[in-house]
Parts: structure tokens; sequence; C-alpha cells
């Protein structure tokens, strides 16, 4: 897969490497730098120099094919002399940037100097040869760590030795688990994603849903999950009669690895056994050619441009949501220019901020009822000389919120059962439902 | 004390000491600060510096129960053993008690160290604790037993075979446990690479890895058990295997469908791509509806949160629609760029919806279009414009509607960048609808207004010069025009010149024309045939002279006045045989790259040249031409006016022709040295290109486009044939 594996700083300097295979030249990362300079100076001949069009995320120089991905200002880079997977490389790179900063919080510049033992170790465990082994965190924690004392002070036998999961079928979860008080708490969250022009249409819109379990159960307990999707029920008499329940239909549903595939794929089931802890169980995308939603919450926004004097801004939104629902900690970033200055609000309820470093103002309202709709107004000063006479503000509103009890999708959970097949123990699973802008509800200006 | 002296005495200082310091550390009495001078080794060898010398001293604390300890000697062993090759054999009797250990864990470390020692002396030590391992109770053990063969096999392959590791390592493919399983066919895969590459003695034939169906069976089984990495491994060998039948491929796909709902993308795409190569084994309905349940996996792909792996996805994605075009033709919406999407991803998705663009959904698109052609990235900017101009060619009911929409677009916001595109684009339009009189009276005064803000530094500037020649009666105010555009006359560059050149001598002819431009063209020719150096261009001036001065009236303009023929499409697609390899080699680096693999990787990347045989370097020089014709194409896309799409219209109408024409000669040439080929490449180049424009200029008028290919490449083959046989 890789041949050499390294840590680089924005500039493109090694902070740490790990050679493989010894088949490529020690010297061919400290071309990195010049190459990475060359990409985007390749495109500064073409026109603007804040252009990086060039730039790719992988490099072929003398043979020698650089795979890298951006994360924090460091590059995470693979070398390698064949023709192989590059969806797989960066996924590998992705995971190894994964499983560090869930070891040290941060992974950047200083925690890699920091913990340079421990990312040797990592390295040599989750790679052998340029061949992906384990990239599973949580298995890791199991045998590499960095406070040894402790781990071999618990360990039974004084013996720290690879837990069985690394190469069973089952690598994701040790054996002998165990908790006083059995419980599985699940989570639905629903991220919605929209793109709605100025005139309030709805362009694109998605739903990326994710199922989150918590799971604190003891042994190895085998979960079956039930969820009101046509996909999974189609053949259930109960669903299919009654009314209120709404069948959705979900497209490109992803699971976590502990579930079964084929079972899923034949019979409709969904049935796994968890990790302990934390995880994603599954992901779903609704998209907009299944329904085209209306916002949520709907900003209108009329910006008016007084040259060289003032900008004002008259936003009002509304929460198209039912009447019970709440929406909390709404927050609508508008863009203004960078040269605003003293800015005057006149919010209708919530309070508004200027973030001069990010050239915004961010009307924040803690909790919005259903229904409802709110006015604000704000007057920001602009130089009376200027150079730049390119007003456009091209940059979209932003909208962040939240809305608990409520997922669009109408996707419900019908039961979890949970299944210890030696301890059979009482268990209780909890379910929660969440409905949250996704990274992109985005409202374009004029 | 001085700043400067403290700042001396903080930069020497420690220098002086450290080596010293650390090995006394090493050999101190205590434990403690001899693992800490250990890690401070380390510490100093990952931030570049040289701390070989300390070898002895690091390699006598490798006897240790301190796991960590152990474990920081041996990366540091790994590091520095070709550097004291000699003092490795002092740690092979620790490596060969760890392999013996009862901790699983230390038998594991020891094992994979060993293989990473590339020491020659290391490999007589190796035999006995390698096949011990390999043997072992504990699968973590064993996988990574596995893998050593593979390294002992790169150190050195003559001895793995000897000593039967290879013939284990084969037995080891029925363990029963999915992760040994999966590494031994890595391990296998890898030997097999090596061993392509290798120098060994091929008469000796090994069967390094022999996909049989009841292998296969095994490894669909194992899938739904192994671990991600491991189902990568598994879906590689199942896209090697060729099913033998609708059965066999039908149980494969039916096998791999579930693994589409996996959350790692380089299974989904692997998954992807293996059913897709057994797909054509299976009946067409069935084809239908597996392809079917393929779009919803392929856009999962790009709703991946790493820009990274979205980018490889859409780079694929690309391929697959080449290939099976209307797999994602609901999808449109899920391509819309968004602001926070990094630039090189706007682009991939502008190229991926102008393909997706059809009669239903253009309308949508265009209002994209828009949106980002007025955005402040140049570069979206630029190819949201030509997109434009793509859907206009492809889609002929469109065409008004874009053409309105350009205008628009320079109405808003009419700077440099957006009328030099809309110049060019306006003018594709009109060479894909060439003589639709209501489109050139929209068009025309458009660009004709918009002149003023064009530059000679603008491609689109020679478009313009190539409109006043093609359509002159269009043109209100030609004559202001073609002065003002000759009092430039001596800094263009010598395409502008030809396309100048070309220009003026059509509006000569063109009897629409009531001015009379015959003093330009006089000063014209002479400027061109008495000061210009480019020899070419004087030439096509003397034979135009002597065409307009010969007595026959009707022959020039049949000649010099011959339409272009229409454009196809301005939607780059690939070669149907490069198509081909790189379907097959989907979601791999050729897959960005968009060429097939053996044009960028070697086998043998330090002695590449020395070894190639006299097939491989014809495989190379025609891939190199084919190239090359590619790249002409892409560049004739943009230039094409500047040549007065004379020399464009061969060789873009005709690449394919010429590419199977080159390929005849190449059968011919088996016998010529090697040497020559590169140079008969640049030879075959430079008469492709002379050909196609001499073919074009003194072809008579309205032949089929056809004929002027089969002519041209004809022409071709026999020069080239004559080139051969000088050689």
């Amino acid at each position: 897969m890789a041949s050499q594996i390294h840590f680089l700083d924005i500039k493109g300097k090694s902070l740490l490497s790990r050679d493989y295979r010894g088949d490529i030249d020690t010297s061919a990362i400290e071309k990195f730098p010049l190459l990475l300079l060359e990409l985007e100076n390749t495109s500064n001949s073409t026109g603007s120099a804040t252009d990086d069009s060039n730039y790719r995320p992988f490099i072929h120089h003398q043979g020698v094919n650089y795979v890298f991905i951006n994360h924090n200002n460091l590059y995470i880079c693979a070398l390698t002399l064949k023709n192989e997977n590059i969806m797989s490389i960066i996924i590998f790179l992705s995971k190894l940037v994964e499983v560090l900063t869930q070891y040290f919080k941060h992974l950047e510049e200083e925690s890699i100097r920091d913990n340079f033992v421990i990312i040797y170790e990592l390295l040599d465990e989750m790679m052998d040869f340029g061949l992906a082994q384990t990239t599973d965190t949580k298995i890791l924690k199991e045998y590499i760590t960095q406070d040894y004392y402790k781990l071999i002070r618990n360990t039974p036998s004084r013996v720290v030795q690879p837990p069985n999961a690394v190469t069973n079928s089952v690598s994701w979860r040790k054996e002998g688990i165990f908790y006083k008080k059995n419980e599985a708490f699940l989570d639905v969250i629903e991220s919605i994603n929209m793109l709605i022009n100025a005139n309030g249409q709805v362009l694109n819109s998605e739903i990326l849903g994710e199922v989150k379990i918590k799971s604190h159960l003891s042994g190895m307990p085998d979960l079956r999950l039930g969820l009101n999707d046509k996909g999974i029920f189609n053949t259930n008499e109960e669903t299919g009669g009654s009314t209120n329940a709404k069948g959705i239909e979900m497209e490109d549903i992803k699971f976590h690895q502990c579930v079964r595939l084929s079972k899923f794929e034949n019979e409709r089931i969904i049935t796994f056994i968890p990790p302990d802890g934390e995880f994603t169980l599954m992901s779903y995308r609704l998209s907009s050619t299944q329904f085209l939603m209306k916002p949520l919450i709907a900003v209108n926004c009329k910006t008016k441009v007084h040259k060289h004097s003032r900008i004002e801004i008259l936003c009002s939104v509304k929460a198209s949501i039912k009447k019970k629902s709440t929406a909390n900690n709404v927050e609508i970033v508008i863009p203004i220019p960078d040269d605003a200055d003293t800015p005057k609000f006149v919010p209708e309820y919530g309070t508004v901020k200027w973030i001069p470093e990010k050239s915004c103002i961010i009307w924040k309202l803690k909790t919005f009822p259903g229904g409802k709709s709110y006015h604000m107004k704000a007057e920001l000063g602009l130089p009376a000389v200027d150079n730049d006479d390119n007003y456009i503000l091209k940059k979209p509103i932003k909208v962040n919120f939240s809305i608990p009890y409520f997922t669009t999708s109408g996707i419900q959970v019908r039961y979890l059962r949970i299944n210890e097949p030696k301890l059979q123990y009482q268990s209780y699973p909890w379910v929660r439902y969440i409905t949250q802008s996704g990274e992109d509800y985005t409202i374009r200006t004029k | 004390m001085s700043l400067e002296k403290k700042i001396r005495k903080f930069l020497q200082g420690p220098r002086k000491g450290e080596a010293f310091e650390l090995k006394n550390g090493l050999v101190s009495q205590y434990k403690h600060e001899r693992k800490d001078a250990i890690q401070r080794v380390i510490q100093a060898m990952t931030l570049g510096k040289d701390v070989s010398s300390l070898f002895p001293d690091v390699l006598k604390n490798i006897a240790t129960y301190d796991l960590e300890q152990k474990k920081l000697v041996y990366l540091y062993l790994m590091n520095y053993a070709t550097t004291h090759p000699e003092l490795c054999i002092l740690a092979v009797n620790t490596f060969v008690q760890d392999t013996e250990d009862p901790n699983p864990l230390i038998r594991a470390l020891a094992i994979r160290t060993m293989g990473c020692i590339r020491v020659q002396k290391m490999i007589d030590y190796m035999e006995i604790p390698l096949s011990r391992t390999l043997q072992d109770e504990n699968p973590y053990v064993r996988k990574t037993a596995a893998i050593c063969v593979a390294k002992l096999f790169n150190l050195n392959p003559q001895m793995c075979i000897e000593f039967g590791f290879l013939d284990s390592l084969k037995k080891l493919i029925s363990d029963p446990n999915p992760s040994v399983i999966s590494n031994v066919l890595n391990a296998l895969y890898e030997i097999n690479d090596m061993y392509i590459s290798s120098n060994l003695n091929k008469e000796l034939k090994l069967d390094i890895l022999v996909l049989d169906y009841t292998l296969i069976k095994n490894l669909l089984v194992c899938l739904n058990e192994c671990t991600e990495w491991g189902r990568l491994t598994i879906l590689k060998c199942l896209n090697d295997y060729d099913s033998e039948n609708s059965e066999q491929a039908n149980h494969i796909v039916e096998r791999i469908i579930p693994q589409l709902q996996h959350i790692n993308p380089a299974i989904v795409l692997s998954s992807i791509k293996t059913i897709l190569k057994h797909l054509v084994y299976l009946q067409k309905a069935s084809q239908t509806s597996i392809l079917k349940k393929l779009s919803s996996p392929l856009v999962s792909l790009i709703s991946n949160p790493i820009p990274e792996a979205q980018y490889v996805g859409l780079k694929n994605i690309r391929i697959i629609l080449e290939k099976y075009p209307n797999i994602l033709s609901k999808e449109l919406r899920v391509f819309f760029v968004k602001y926070s999407d990094p630039l090189y991803l706007k682009l991939e998705k502008l190229d991926i919806m102008i393909r997706l663009c059809n009669e239903n959904n253009f309308n949508l698109l265009l209002n994209e279009l828009k949106e980002y052609s007025m955005e402040f990235e140049p570069t979206l900017i630029s190819k949201s414009i030509k997109s434009i101009g793509s859907i206009a060619i492809k889609l002929p009911t469109s065409i008004i509607k874009c053409v309105n929409l350009i205008i628009e677009l320079i109405d808003l916001k009419g700077d440099e960048l957006i009328i030099d595109e809309s110049v060019g684009v306006l003018t594709m339009i009109l060479r894909k609808y060439p003589g639709k009189n209501d489109l050139i009276t929209l068009i025309l005064p458009i660009i004709a207004n918009n002149f003023s803000h064009l530059s000679i530094a603008n491609p689109s500037y020679s478009s313009v010069i190539w409109l006043l020649g093609e359509y002159p009666n269009y043109f209100t105010n030609i004559s202001n025009l073609l002065n003002e555009i000759f009092e430039d006359f001596n800094d263009f560059g010598s395409q502008l010149k030809l396309n100048w050149l070309n220009t003026i001598v059509k509006v000569n002819l063109n009897s629409l024309v009531k001015q009379d431009f015959s003093k330009l063209l006089q000063e014209t020719l002479t400027e061109i045939t008495e000061n210009e150096d480019d020899v070419d261009l004087r030439d096509r001036a003397y034979i135009y002279w002597r065409l307009l001065s010969s007595a026959e009236q009707e022959l020039p303009k049949q000649i010099l006045l011959a339409k272009l023929p229409p454009i196809d499409s301005s939607i780059e697609t690939y070669n149907p045989v490069i198509l081909n390899d790189l379907m097959s080699e989907l979601s791999t680096l050729s897959s960005v790259y968009g060429k097939p693999s053996y044009t960028f990787i070697s086998n043998q990347p330090s002695s590449f040249f020395k070894s190639m045989d006299i097939d491989e370097l014809k495989a190379q020089a025609k891939q190199d031409i084919i190239e090359n014709v590619k790249n002409e194409n892409l560049l004739d896309f943009d230039d094409d006016f500047e040549e007065n799409g004379n020399a464009s219209e061969g060789a873009s109408t005709n690449s394919n022709n010429l590419l199977d024409e080159l390929n005849d000669l190449f059968s011919n040439s088996g016998s010529s040295p090697a040497s020559n080929t590169s140079t008969m490449k640049s030879n075959t180049d430079d008469i492709l290109s002379l050909f196609n424009t001499l073919n074009v200029t003194s072809a008579p008028m309205a032949q089929p486009s056809q004929q002027q290919s089969q002519s041209s490449s004809n022409n071709d083959n026999k020069v080239n044939n004559d080139l051969l046989d000088l050689f």
C-alpha cells in the first residue's frame, strides 16, 4: 500500500517518518516541499495568486507517487512506487489521523513532537511492510498506550498481550466486559444540508442521518435494531397497515463494520455485536430527489450598500417547523465586507455579535419556537476611501441550529433488542432524536 | 554575558556534549537512565540527526523485559542496521530468543523486526524463527510471520524459495483465521510483484498466486469476517479472478453487493470496481438492475467528509460515467458545488455535471453555472463559462438559453476574464452550428461590441480574427476592426500571424464583402514573405500568393473558403482503448492521473532503461504517441481558432484513425533499432501536423471530412514507412 509514511509541517518539512520497505530513497521526501511549491506555482502563471486550481492531493515525480492529505496545517504523506489503490491509501491516512487524534486529542506539530515514541509504535502496529493492519482505536488502546506502567499493573498476568480481537472475526470488541447496570443509549441525529438561493428557493437539500450508540453492556451482547424504514420493513404488516407511521426509504445506508452486512442484504434485519462505548452504528442519506424540502429555518436578508459610507442589513428569519417543536441555539452568520466597522444592531430578539476577524456578524437566538419569525436590523460603517469597488458579497449566509425530539425524515426506532446468550441480563435501551444543521446549510446572497 | 555569547553557547554547548551524554546514559548502571537515553536517541533520530555512531551502545540494551524499551531498541535497529551490518549479529540471539517468548506480542514483534533489518547476514539466522512462527498457535503471530515471508523474498528470493517458505505461505492460505488469510494474500501479491520485476530466472516458473474457483469461494465466505483492510485485499483477488461462466459471476456479484454498504469508501469503490468487472458475464436484464444499485454507493463517495477522498471518488465517477453514461442520470443536484469545497473539487464537480446534463435538467444546471460564473476564483469562472458552451454544443435545444445567459453575464459583470471566455465559447457555438443566420446575428454584434476589451494576450483574440474571416459580411464596422488589428501585427506570435493571414485572404476572396481590402492583403503578404522568420508561415504566404495570382478564378475560393466540419462535442473523452484500461484500474493511482498504469509505473525504477527490451520500448513509444495525439487534441480545443481551425480539424476528428494507423505502423517496424524510436516519434509528430495543415488547405471544397482523414492518414503512413526505411 505504501512504502513510506511521513508527517510534514505546512511547508513540507518532515516531522516524523517511517520507512516500511526501503525501496524508495530517503531523499525522495526532501523534494516534497519543492514539489508542493511547484503545484501552487504552476497555477500562478494562469492568473491570480490566490488561485490554487492545480492543487491535487497527489504528485508523481521521478517514478515516486506522493499521496497526501491535509489536516490541521499538517501533511500526512504516503509514498509508493506501484499503481496502488489510492482510495485505500487516502482512507488509511485519514484513519491514522483519526487514531492519533483519539490518542492525543489534537493532532498538530507539537503533539507529534511530544509523542514520537507512541506514534512509532502505532505506525508499526497499523501497518506492516506497507500493508494496513489494525486501525481501530479501541483495540489499539488495549495494548498500546502512553502509560505502560498502568497497563502492566492492571493486566492480570502482568504481561501485555495482543488482544484476541486483533485477529478475531469480531475485531472490535474484547471479551469479559462487565457493567453493573446494562444500558444502551441510542441517538438518531439528522444533519440537514440545504442550499437556498436568494429568493428562498431550495436548490439542493439532503439529510445526512446517523444512528449513534453508546453501549454500556456486559459480555458479548447480540443486538437487533428495528426501524420504520420501508426498505427494511416492507413485509411488516403492522407498519404497512397503520396510517400514522410514515414509511421512509433511506438511500445509501452505510453500516459500522460490526453489522452483519449479508444478513441485512438478505433478510433486511440489522443485527450486530456492538463495540464497547460510543460508535456510529449506521449512517444514511436522503437526497432531494426523494423529496425537496422547504427550508426549516428560512432567512431573508436584504443588504443595501451605500458606497463609502455604510451598509444596511435587514434580516428576517422564520422557523417553518411544527408549533410544538423548538429550535435551539440558532445562529445566523451573515458575511459583511472586510473593512466594515462601527456596527449598530437592532435585533427584535436574541443577540448580535460582530466578528471582524471572520468578516461576519452572528445573530444568536437561544430558543426559537416553531412558526415564529423575527427581524433584525444592522448597520455598519464603510471606509470613505477604498480601492476595491467590488462589494458584491458572494459569501453565503450560514445557519446553525438544532431541534431536539424531532427527525426531519420521520425515521423512528421501533425496538432495540439486546440479547446476551450467556449472561441473560436485563438491559435498558434509551432513544433520543435530534435534527441539526449540517456543514452546509447555506443561503446564497444576491 | 552578552546576548550573542549566550546564543553561541546555547548553540554550541549541548552539541558537543550531546553524543557524549547519550553515550553515558546508554551505558549507565541505572535502568531508568538507560531507558531515558534510548528515548532521547530516538528523538534525535526523528529530528533527522545521525545517531548511528551510538549503535554498539544502543545494542547493549536489547536484552530487556521492558516492552517499551525493547520496541525502541528495535526501532533504532531497523533504522541503522545497514550502517553497522557486522554488529547486527550480536542482536540475533535476542531475536531468536524473543520468537520463543510466551507472550505472542513479543514473538510477533521479534519476527516483524527481523524482517525489517535489511542486512544480508541477518537472513541466515531467519530460517528457524520464521518457520516456527509461521506455525505459531496465535493468529497474530502467524499473520506477522506471513508478511515476513514477503520481506524475506524482498531481501533474498532464492533463499526464500529454497527453504520452502513460499510453499508454507501458500499452505497458510487455508488458515482458519480470516485476518491470517488476508495477510497471506497480501504477502503473495507482494511476492508476485517482486518476482515479475526481478531478474530471477523466469524459466523456473513460480505459480505464486493461482486463483481458482475453490479459493474464490473460500474468500467469498471470508469477506464478511475480515477487517476492512482484509476485505480490500480479498476484493482485489476477486477482481483479478476471471469468472468462467455467468453462474460464477452472479455468485460473486451477489456476495459483493452487501459490501456496498460498508462505511469505508475504499471498500465501496473496490466493490463497485469488482462488480463492474464481473458484470459483463451477466445477462442484460440483471446487468441493468445491478447498475441501478450502484448509483447511490457512487454518490456516497462524494458525501465523505475528507475532500481528498471525494476527489478520488469524482475522478472514478468520471471514468465510470464514460463507460456507463446513464448510471447517475438523476443525481445532478448532488454534484452542485458547495461554497466551502476546495477549488480542485469544484472544478472536478463541474466536469461531472456537464456530463450528466440532459434535456430535462439543463435549465437547473444553467442557473447553477450562472452562480459559479459570479464567484471570485478565476479558474472556476472560466471553467463555468466553458461549461455553458459545452451544454450548448451537447444539447441543441439549450442553445438560445445558453447564449442569452452568456450575454447576461457580460452585462452583469463584464470584466476581461468573462469577456475573453465568453467570446471563446460563442465562437465554439458558431463552429458547432455554422451558417445558422439567427444565431450569427445574435452572437456577432456582441463580439464586435466587446472586442475593444480584448488584447493580444487573450486567447479569444484570435477567435475574433477567425470570425472576421468566416463571417465578414456580418460585421458592420469590419474595415475599422481589420485596420485596428493590423496595427498590432508586429506584436503577434506566429499562430496569430497565421490566423490573420488566413483571415485577410478569406476576406478578400469573399464576394459578399463589398469593401476592398487588397491593400491590407498586399501589406500582409509582403510583410510575411520578406520579414518573417517562421518558415511555415512564410511558405504559407508564398502558396497563397501564387494561388491568388493564378489565372483560375474559382480554385482559390474553393480551397480557401472551404467550410470547416462542425465540431461534435467540447467534452473531453478517452480513447476507447485507454478507457478500457482505466476501467480495469479503477480506484488506483491511474484513475486520478487519468492514464493507464503502464505509462507511469516502471517495474524497475532504478534501472528502468537498461532492462527494457525492444517490445517494451515499442509499447512505450506507442504510448507516447498516443499521449501526444491526445495532448494535441486537448490543446486544439483551446487553440484551434488561432490556427484558423485548419490544423485542428484533422487532428480532432481523426485521432482514432491515426492511432490505429500508428499501431499498424509499429507492428511493421519491429526490427527498428530502439534508439531510433524516439527520433521517429518526433518526426511523426511533425509530419502529422504538417500533413494535416497542408491536406486541409489543399483539399477541394466540401469534401466530406471522412475522406479527408482517410487521405491524411494514408499520407502519414507512407511517409512514416519511408522514414522507417531510412533507419
